[in-house]
Formats: structure tokens, C-alpha cells, sequence
């Protein structure tokens, strides 16, 4: 049924809006892809469930054998309050480092040749994404904080803690997103991707201070650590969470290191986005 | 009144040594259905992503209301909608929050866009279907959708890439049925390829015709098919008259042999 309205036929060429209402437009825009990824995370929420397994054994196996053991020098910190902030950063990674290949997804069908055509600038639209990515690890948070409760690991519950640790999620996740969807556009398959994501994962997750202190590494390894953007996000984490816990670097050290690179990560990623839609 | 909606002068495209569009100039005029044809190859796909701001013109220009496509970009981008060949609605979320998401990306007004939402769907006969999931629409409910999503914005030209493609003789006619009144109600230009004359017959005002990239013949599908000199000449008629039956034939294999080495060489 065609709609009573009937506008005119006749053609109106729009003015430039103008660069106030460009700022507010942009951040509209980049409010709607966030919240359209949540919308698709309502729909199907078993992904997030799924993922609680794998933060559960690393916690519940792992830390509690090595507690045990004390094979691990962690100072005043048991292996456990050591360990939580590593593997809760480390969940943080492992969601967000495959957060590419729903790009890829996107691509084959012509989805993101439907973002690429609309009036929406490429950095609002690959921010908008790789922000996107933190819900993902807001939910792994929950249940790291829920998993440290139920194992009796003593946690800073400060409202300091809680903001503080919802920033560097933000931005970790942003930060691995944003490297996702670089090697997506770059590979453009699922196959090659996929290779390229497993490649990635260890390196990162083991050069880093996630389950060991970088005191115990040898020296290149160490050295190593340092250009890992994971050892920032774990250094932030383990400060606001664990009461006591020492840093390499203050907390707001790491998280600017975290908001600088992913910000450049971002602006790379913008630039190679719309190659996905040539 | 503006007499071209949208213009191209020159307009080219070359992928390494491969020059995909070649020197092409159209002009489409407001409410008009123009469509373009050609083999596989011919350049069609190209020119569209040209004149959507995907793919930068190697040289040449062309005009979407009067914005540059590749000096305005994002002004050029607010005047035109696009339905790509692929699916282009996401299977996860509802039709309703496939319309919002780009409804809200548009920048269409809060007090407004309830509204538009709703007009689109039940222009496209889809407001029974706004809150089931998208994965679960037949292939003729996926292309009205994906066009009540390019239209909620009230673009001045609107791009299909073949738009019945894959759909049954049914699903295919409510998409024609919608192109007209779309048309009629807004007096939106269309720009559509196909490679079904008798879509193109149907349809279009004017087609142009693509071969290797060059505009071979332009005008009205009657004006075209009396050029034949035959009585009962059809568009297809014309099609190989200018494309070439041998040549599609012949030439398809290298055609699309160049055609995806260009695209092996652009990843």
C-alpha cells in the first residue's frame, strides 16, 4: 500500500549541515553502531556464555595448581589475586582478536558495502566497532569478577576500581579490535585470517605479565614485554584491582599507552576500511 | 529545474593495465530509470562503485546532485541510496532494527524517524514481518527490505546492482511493481544493471550499453530496438548487436579471467 504522505517529486539538492552539528552527528553515528552490535548480542547471547569456559579453567585448574605449588615468585600477591587480573586481561584479548572476522563476514555479504555508502565518517564507523568489541569484554569481566568471588580471592571493590577497570576494558578491547580488523582488510579471508589470529594469540598472551612477573624473564623477553600492548592493560588491571599490588608503570601510565595506541590503531584501520568494499 | 541528477564526464577506471570503465559520459534526469547493461566484465559493477564513493574514478568526474563523488564524498553519499548485488541486511537483528541502525547512520530526525521506519516497511509490505529476525525472510522479503533501507533517507538517485537477481518470476515482479511506485510516489532516479532484457524493456526509460568498459549505445529501449531496422527487433536483439553474441561467448572467459586478476591484484 503506498503511504498517504506523498512527498514531492520534485528534486531539493540538501545544504551542508555544517561542522557543530557534523560533531553531534558523529558521535549519534558511532553511538548507533555500538548499539546495534548489542541489539545482535540480545539475539543471540550464547556466544557470551560459551565464553565463560575458558576463563573458568585457566582460574580454577591453572591458578589453583600453581598457588598450591608456589612454584611462581609473586611477593606478597597469591598466584590467584596474581593471576585474575591476567586472565580477565587475557579474555579481553582473546574476544577482541577475532573480532575481525565478523568484518570478513560482513564483506562477503555487501554489509559493509551498506556502512561504506552511508554519510558516515570511516573513522566513527571503525571506532564505532572496535568500541563495540568491549561489550564483548564487559561480560568477560563480570565473570572474572564472579569467578575471583566464588574462588575467595581477596579484590578491591572500590568504585575507583570498578570505573577504572571498565576504562582499561574499553580500551584493551578497542585496541586488539582495531588490530583484528587491520589483519582483516589486509587478508580479506576468513582462512588466511584465522591462521593469522591463532599466530597471534600465544606470542601475546605468553610475552606479557598475564600469568608470570616480567622479573622472572630472560632479558629479550623482557624486552619484549614492553612493545606488548597486553602487559599495559594487565599492568592497569592488576593495580586497580589487587589491593597492594605494585605496577611497572601508575595506572593512568598504561591506560594512556592503551588509549594512544589504540587511537592510532583506529585511525590506520579507517584508512584501510574502505578497501574492503573495492 | 535541474535536468540531470546525475552526471558523468569521461568517467575511467583502470586496474593495473586493465581499464575496466573507459572514458564514460551519461547524464540521468530526475525521476528517470536508467539502465545499464553489458556482459560480465563490461565495466557495469565499476561504474556503480564510482558513483556510490566506493571506488575512487582514475580520472574523469562524476556528479550525484550536483556533489562531486570524489571532492564531496560524504555530501554525495547523503543524496543517494544503494542496493548492492550481495545481501546487504544483516541476518542477526529484525528488520525494524535493520532500518534503525541506518535510519540513525542517515541522521534521519528522532521526531521523524519512527515514521519513516514505518512507511518503509509498509511501502515494501514488510510491517508483519518488522520483528522477525532477518535470517528467516524468503529471498524476495531480503531485496524489499535491503531497498526499503536504501530509500528511508529519501535518496535523489538510487543504485541497484542487479536487483532480481536469484529471485523467482514472483518475488522478481513485486520488485519491479515497487521500483515504479517508488518512482511515482517520490520521484526518485533510478540506476540499475541487469543482465535481463526483458527487465531492462520493462523498466528502464533509457539504458546504456557497456562493452569493455565503453559506452557503446545510449537511448530509450523503443529508440534502440527501431535503430535495428528490423520489424520486430528486441532488446536482446540490440544487446548482441552491440556486445556481441560471439563476443560474450568468445570473450567471456577472458573477461573474467582479467576482471578477477584485477581483483586478485588489488588484494
Amino acid at each position: 500500500m503506498p503511504p498517504s504522505a506523498v512527498s514531492e517529486p520534485v528534486v531539493r539538492f540538501p545544504a551542508d549541515p555544517g561542522v557543530g552539528s557534523a560533531i553531534r552527528g558523529a558521535f549519534g553515528q558511532l553511538t548507533t553502531v555500538v548499539a546495534y552490535e548489542a541489539r545482535k548480542l540480545a539475539h543471540d547471547p550464547t556466544e557470551l556464555l560459551l565464553r565463560a569456559v575458558q576463563p573458568a579453567l585457566w582460574l580454577v585448574v591453572f591458578g589453583s595448581v600453581f598457588t598450591k605449588v608456589h612454584a611462581i615468585p609473586t611477593g606478597s600477591l597469591t598466584y590467584l589475586q596474581f593471576l585474575t587480573p591476567g586472565i580477565l586481561a587475557q579474555s579481553v584479548l582473546f574476544v577482541a582478536i577475532f573480532y575481525g572476522i565478523a568484518t570478513i563476514r560482513e564483506r562477503e555479504l555487501g554489509i559493509v558495502t551498506k556502512f561504506l555508502v552511508s554519510p558516515t565518517p570511516r573513522v566513527v564507523l571503525v571506532g564505532g566497532r572496535t568500541l563495540s568489541a568491549s561489550l564483548r569484554g564487559f561480560s568477560q569481566a563480570v565473570i572474572v569478577f564472579l569467578l575471583a568471588l566464588a574462588l575467595g580471592v581477596t579484590l578491591d571493590w572500590s568504585v575507583v576500581t570498578v570505573v577504572g577497570v571498565f576504562l582499561a576494558i574499553i580500551l584493551g578491547s578497542a585496541l586488539f579490535a582495531a588490530l583484528s580488523m587491520i589483519i582483516a582488510s589486509l587478508v580479506k579471508t576468513q582462512e588466511r585470517f584465522l591462521g593469522i589470529g591463532q599466530l597471534m594469540t600465544m606470542p601475546l598472551f605468553f610475552a606479557s605479565n598475564a600469568i608470570y612477573p616480567i622479573s622472572i624473564m630472560p632479558a629479550w623477553l623482557r624486552a619484549v614485554t614492553y612493545v606488548n600492548p597486553l602487559t599495559y592493560l594487565v599492568d592497569a588491571l592488576r593495580q586497580l584491582m589487587i589491593p597492594g599490588a605494585g605496577g611497572m608503570f601508575p595506572a593512568g601510565v598504561d591506560l594512556g599507552v592503551l588509549a594512544a595506541v589504540a587511537l592510532m590503531l583506529i585511525w590506520v584501520e579507517s584508512r584501510l576500511y574502505p578497501r574492503m568494499a573495492q | 529545474m535541474i535536468d540531470s541528477v546525475l552526471e558523468t564526464n569521461e568517467l575511467t577506471r583502470e586496474f593495473g593495465r586493465l581499464t575496466a570503465v573507459d572514458r564514460v559520459s551519461f547524464a540521468v534526469r530526475p525521476g528517470e530509470v536508467f539502465g545499464l547493461l553489458g556482459p560480465n566484465g563490461a565495466g557495469k559493477t565499476t561504474t556503480i562503485k564510482m558513483l556510490t564513493t566506493l571506488l575512487p574514478p582514475t580520472s574523469g568526474e562524476a556528479r550525484v546532485a550536483q556533489f562531486d563523488v570524489r571532492r564531496q564524498p560524504n555530501q554525495a553519499r547523503r543524496v543517494i541510496g544503494y542496493v548492492p548485488q550481495l545481501i546487504s541486511v544483516d541476518g542477526q537483528v529484525t528488520g525494524y532494527e535493520n532500518l534503525w541502525v541506518f535510519a540513525r547512520l542517515y541522521r534521519i530526525p528522532h521526531e521523524e524517524r519512527e515514521a519513516r521506519i514505518r512507511e518503509a516497511l509498509e511501502f515494501m509490505g514488510l510491517t508483519a514481518f518488522r520483528d522477525v529476525l532477518v535470517k528467516n525472510y524468503s529471498g524476495g522479503m531480503i531485496r524489499r527490505l535491503e531497498i526499503a533501507q536504501a530509500m528511508m533517507h529519501r535518496p535523489h538517485v538510487l543504485f541497484m546492482d542487479e536487483p532480481t537477481v536469484g529471485l523467482d518470476p514472483l518475488a522478481r515482479d513485486a520488485v519491479w511493481a515497487q521500483i515504479e511506485l517508488l518512482r511515482r510516489t517520490y520521484g526518485t532516479s533510478v540506476v540499475l544493471t541487469t543482465h535481463y532484457m526483458e527487465e531492462a524493456d520493462h523498466l528502464c526509460d533509457r539504458v546504456g550499453i557497456l562493452h569493455r568498459g565503453r559506452l557503446v549505445a545510449l537511448d530509450t529501449p523503443a529508440a534502440l530496438k527501431a535503430s535495428l531496422g528490423r520489424v520486430d527487433g528486441s532488446l536482446e536483439d540490440v544487446f548482441v548487436h552491440y556486445a556481441g553474441e560471439e563476443v560474450e561467448l568468445g570473450g567471456a572467459y577472458r573477461e573474467a579471467g582479467r576482471t578477477r586478476r584485477a581483483a586478485v591484484r588489488r588484494q
